[in-house]
């Protein structure tokens, strides 16, 4: 593994410094350092946050490999500054057991990209009948520590409490996708009056709340740690701050694209290269919502209600998307946009600063997902994660700057700050000059 | 005019175009020979997903008037029920070489879907598309009102201070949403009736007043009572207990027709249930112009196909 | 570019006259006439032409107006056209000695697309056609048979046709295309 010297870097709390990364591990602070034999990465007007952690992302690998693949997923983070990704149960065969947990880990492990953290599902094949084997899948070799179901909803309370009363005996939490079933049969979008001018059935907030209100007081009273996935309403952001004021250990998430893009996409996209109306790119769970949502969410994720950003990456081919919306597929893609999303909603309308976002985006995740080495990323003796941003750059974002197999993103042809110039992987480039770097050259690394 | 999808977006002179193209299309009908020769070579292709006898056979005649060839593809036991896409079904059709396809859909959208995919080259008329548009339904209501409110000296007249009742399930109509912004387009005022389970959510921001009884609607004296098919499917989604509840609290029965007065016309997309939504009395009386809206059908389809498909290519999309 | 009259009102009038009686002559009277204007202005010049006929001999006035616009033969290579109504009177045509009138005869191919028109409408006894002004420049084999005046004019050139009744004047001028 070759020495790294980072030079001149600004870190999130505004000082600069040069970094020399050896072994895997941060070695050096300082000014003037030098080493021979270093890669050498002219950090100057970069910004270096830590490695980004994501804790909801879909591999699709086992079993829908022609939709993503876990090399092809963790290229795709890496291109978006990420050194971590928590992937998601709802493969084929599903994660509901330690043997197709440690697949995904091992698979992870030897392609080099990002770390992959399996996430196990709740109930066996999600079908929400009965409980997974939780307790196989802590203890196996990937250690999986969140359980979902994401894709479907645990709503069934009995199994629900059994669910995290079983997790909080090892520190694990059960992170819920919001829904419920019986509100959001055959929904489409946002239920409005948008929906039903547009004929597509609606996806109600009471939906979403109704579940959140009942999940925060299950965990309340069995002391178990509760996370909810893609919160998307104002309405739920109420319930999870009067939660936290009550001492709940519940944390939230909210995607980038729940923080920039609304339901009138649905309606009149903005032009090329999406289709003025119903452009199935645009089709997600849970829906893009109203302007007031979007700022709901914005505040909350400012003042620590909402706890980290994740993508929901949801990659998908491009035959489920390209013909009409109830025949689509949900979801888009978001690794590789999500830093400049996030800086375009936040940091640019001046409502958090990259301190916050390198705690959202990498510190708490990790530590929700208890993922050791991200809790002080720049201290020396730290494992090597980090990404170099340049903050002032910015581009009219393309299909080119997608990496993984998915096309499925809302933001073609739309304007994005920050580019994404180097990721650094426990001490391994992934990303150098703004290109990924090949695979046997981070395999091997 | 180069498709026609919606007639949201639908501008009041486009509109009172196709109205007033369709009074002259109707007197071809009265003629010893009723075609014209207009769209000889132009080839229109029925594109049919969902079921529908009627609403075929109207845009058939339609195209045939006009001497354009038809060519039909309907759903059932096509290469759709064995799984092709929307996709390849329209690249194969435009492959034999097309100049509209007239399409209907169970999926809201798919006209505009059709329309902007790049896929075909042919002019696009929405035929009905899921729960959102049927465009030319909503046009030929129009027409029908036009003629009962000016006659023969429609030409160039609108809807001002016409009061239009429609009654029945909203939230899943695609005619009701056709009328509703064409008729605000032209000057109508629409008032929307029905069980509050089948009134849209947003109904409060659509350009009309609504409410859920029926009789008050009809103490209102509208000028036009339009009665939606209820949907036999809809029941068991718990929209209405049953059917007798329905129409109980929403039929246009015997009595509530009395009530209504003479004045008032009695419109219905059709088909009709008969003794459900609407009485045989109120069906088969003076007042109801249901068969006219079928021949007002043809005629409104005629000058649909005829002003997407005349006039050079460099024209703006309308719609 | 200035427009050059050629013809003022009194020489409209008068043509309009003449047209009337020549109409009158070859028809041996005003019996089963049917003067068939087509838009815009050939429908003012056929209304005139039949108060005319009508003052000549009662009873002889018969109009009508025949849109065209539906058996064109250039329809795409136009913006769409809006047609206008075709009426005709009481009688019909069939049997019938019809007169269509038009503003200006330049290609022939309006008379053409007129003469399908009759065709679906019914079976006229004849077909005889009048205009105010012939420019010349036929391209079917198709002659007016009473003819306001004739004009040779270059292609390069445009002739327009105003009548009181729509344009505020009666008068015809030839200009140069810019």
């Amino acid at each position: 593994m070759t020495s790294i010297l980072i030079r001149g870097a600004s870190l999130p709390d505004g000082t600069a410094t040069d970094l020399l990364v050896d072994g895997g591990v941060v070695t050096e602070h300082g000014s003037g350092l030098s080493r021979s034999g270093a890669t050498v990465i002219d950090a100057d007007g970069l910004l270096a946050l830590p490695g980004l952690v994501d804790l909801h992302t879909h591999l699709r690998e086992p079993g829908f490999e022609q939709s993503e693949t876990v090399l092809t997923g963790t290229r795709a983070a890496a291109s978006g500054g990420f050194t971590a990704v928590f992937a998601m149960a709802n493969t084929s065969p599903v994660a509901d057991t330690a043997g197709v947990v440690e697949q995904v880990a091992s698979l992870g492990a030897q392609h080099g990209y990002a770390t992959v953290r399996p996430i196990g599902a709740v109930t066996v094949g999600l079908a929400g009948e009965r409980l997974a084997e939780i307790g196989a899948m802590a203890r196996s070799r990937a250690e999986v520590r969140v359980f979902s179901d994401d894709g479907k909803c645990v709503h069934d309370a009995l199994l629900m409490r059994r669910a995290l009363e079983y997790v909080s005996t090892f520190d694990g939490v059960i992170a819920q996708h919001a829904q419920e079933p019986r509100l959001t049969e055959g929904a489409q979008m946002n239920e409005g009056a948008l929906s039903s001018e547009l004929g597509l059935t609606g996806w109600p907030a009471v939906a979403e709340e109704a579940i959140i209100a009942r999940d925060v007081l299950l965990a309340d009273a069995v002391g178990a740690r509760l996370h909810i996935c893609h919160l998307s309403t104002a309405g739920s952001v109420e319930i999870v701050r009067w939660a936290k004021a009550r001492g709940i250990r519940v944390t939230a998430e909210v995607t980038p694209h729940h923080l920039l893009l609304t339901e009138q996409l649905v309606a009149d996209s903005g032009g090329a290269p999406y289709r003025s109306g119903y452009d199935a790119r645009f089709k997600v769970n849970p829906p893009l919502r109203r302007d007031e949502d979007v700022l709901a969410l914005r505040e909350a994720l400012a003042d620590g209600t909402i706890d980290i950003v994740a993508t929901d990456h949801a990659p998908h081919p491009v035959e489920t998307k390209e013909c009409a919306w109830q025949e689509a597929a949900f979801g888009m893609v978001g690794l590789e946009s999500a830093l400049s999303v996030v800086q375009a909603a936040m940091v640019d309308t001046g409502l958090i600063g990259w301190e916050h976002v390198a705690r959202v985006m990498s510190r708490t995740p990790a530590e929700i997902g208890r993922l050791p080495g991200y809790d002080a990323p720049f201290a020396v003796g730290s494992p090597a994660n980090l990404t170099l941003v340049d903050p002032s750059s910015s581009r009219v974002f393309s299909v080119d700057e997608l990496h993984g197999k998915g096309v499925n993103s809302p933001y073609l042809g739309r304007e994005l700050p920050g580019r994404i110039v180097a990721t650094i992987h426990g001490g391994v480039p992934t990303v150098l000059d703004g290109g990924l770097l090949p695979a046997e050259e981070v395999s091997h690394g | 005019m180069k498709h026609l999808l919606s007639t949201v977006g639908l501008e009041r002179a486009q509109a009172l175009e196709i109205l007033d193209v369709a009074e002259d299309m109707a007197d071809v009908a009265t003629r010893a020979v009723p075609k014209l020769p207009t769209l000889r070579g132009k080839t229109v292709a029925n594109l049919f997903f969902e079921d529908s006898t009627r609403t075929r056979l109207s845009f058939e005649a339609a195209a045939k008037r006009l001497s354009a060839d038809v060519i039909t593809f309907s759903a059932k036991g096509s290469s759709v029920s064995k799984g092709e896409s929307l996709k390849d079904t329209a690249q194969t059709i435009a492959a034999m070489g097309v100049d509209a396809v007239v399409m209907r859909h169970s999926a809201s959208g798919a006209a505009r879907v059709l329309a902007e995919s790049g896929w075909i080259d042919a002019a696009v008329v929405n035929a009905g598309d899921g729960t959102h548009q049927h465009p030319t339904q909503g046009l030929l209501d129009a027409y029908t009102m036009r003629k009962t409110l000016h006659g023969d000296a429609s030409r160039g007249r609108d809807l001002a201070g016409l009061r239009v009742t429609i009654v029945g399930d909203i939230l899943h109509s695609r005619v009701a949403r056709s009328n509703v912004w064409l008729l605000a387009t032209l000057g109508a005022s629409v008032h929307l009736v029905g069980p509050r389970t089948l009134l849209p959510v947003g109904v409060e921001s659509w350009p009309v007043t609504y409410g859920t009884d029926l009789d008050e609607a009809i103490a209102d004296r509208p000028d036009v009572l339009m009665m939606l098919r209820v949907q036999q499917e809809r029941m068991h989604a718990a929209f209405f207990p049953h059917e007798r509840e329905y129409a109980t609290g929403w039929g246009l029965d015997d009595d509530r027709f009395r009530r209504l007065g003479t004045d008032t016309i009695v419109m219905h997309p059709g088909p009709m249930n008969r003794g459900l939504e609407i009485s045989a009395a109120a069906a088969d009386s003076p007042q109801a112009v249901i068969l006219d809206q079928v021949s007002n059908g043809v005629s409104i389809r005629m000058a649909v196909l005829y002003l997407v498909l005349s006039g050079s290519s460099s024209q703006e999309a309308a719609e | 570019m200035p427009a050059r009259v050629v013809l003022q009102q009194a020489d409209i009038t008068r043509a309009l006259t003449r047209i009337s009686h020549e109409i009158l002559e070859s028809n041996r009277g005003g019996s089963d006439l049917v003067v068939l204007g087509i838009p815009t202005r050939g429908v003012t010049l056929a209304e005139r032409i039949a108060a005319n006929l009508e003052r000549f001999e009662p009873g002889s006035g018969v109009v009508g107006t025949l849109d065209v616009t539906m058996y064109r033969d250039d329809l795409d290579r136009h913006p769409t056209r809006t047609p206008s109504p075709t009426r005709l009177p009481a009688g019909g045509i069939d049997g019938k000695t019809v007169v269509l009138v038009d503003d200006v005869l330049y290609s022939g191919r309006t008379i053409r697309a007129a003469l399908d028109a009759i065709g679906d409408l019914g079976r006229p006894r004849a077909v005889r056609l009048a205009v105010l002004v012939d420019r010349g420049h036929r391209e079917l084999p198709i002659r007016a048979d009473f003819v306001g005046k004739n004009l040779p004019t270059a292609v390069a050139e445009r002739i327009f046709v105003r009548l009181d009744e729509t344009d505020g004047e009666d008068a015809v001028s030839i200009e140069e295309a810019p």
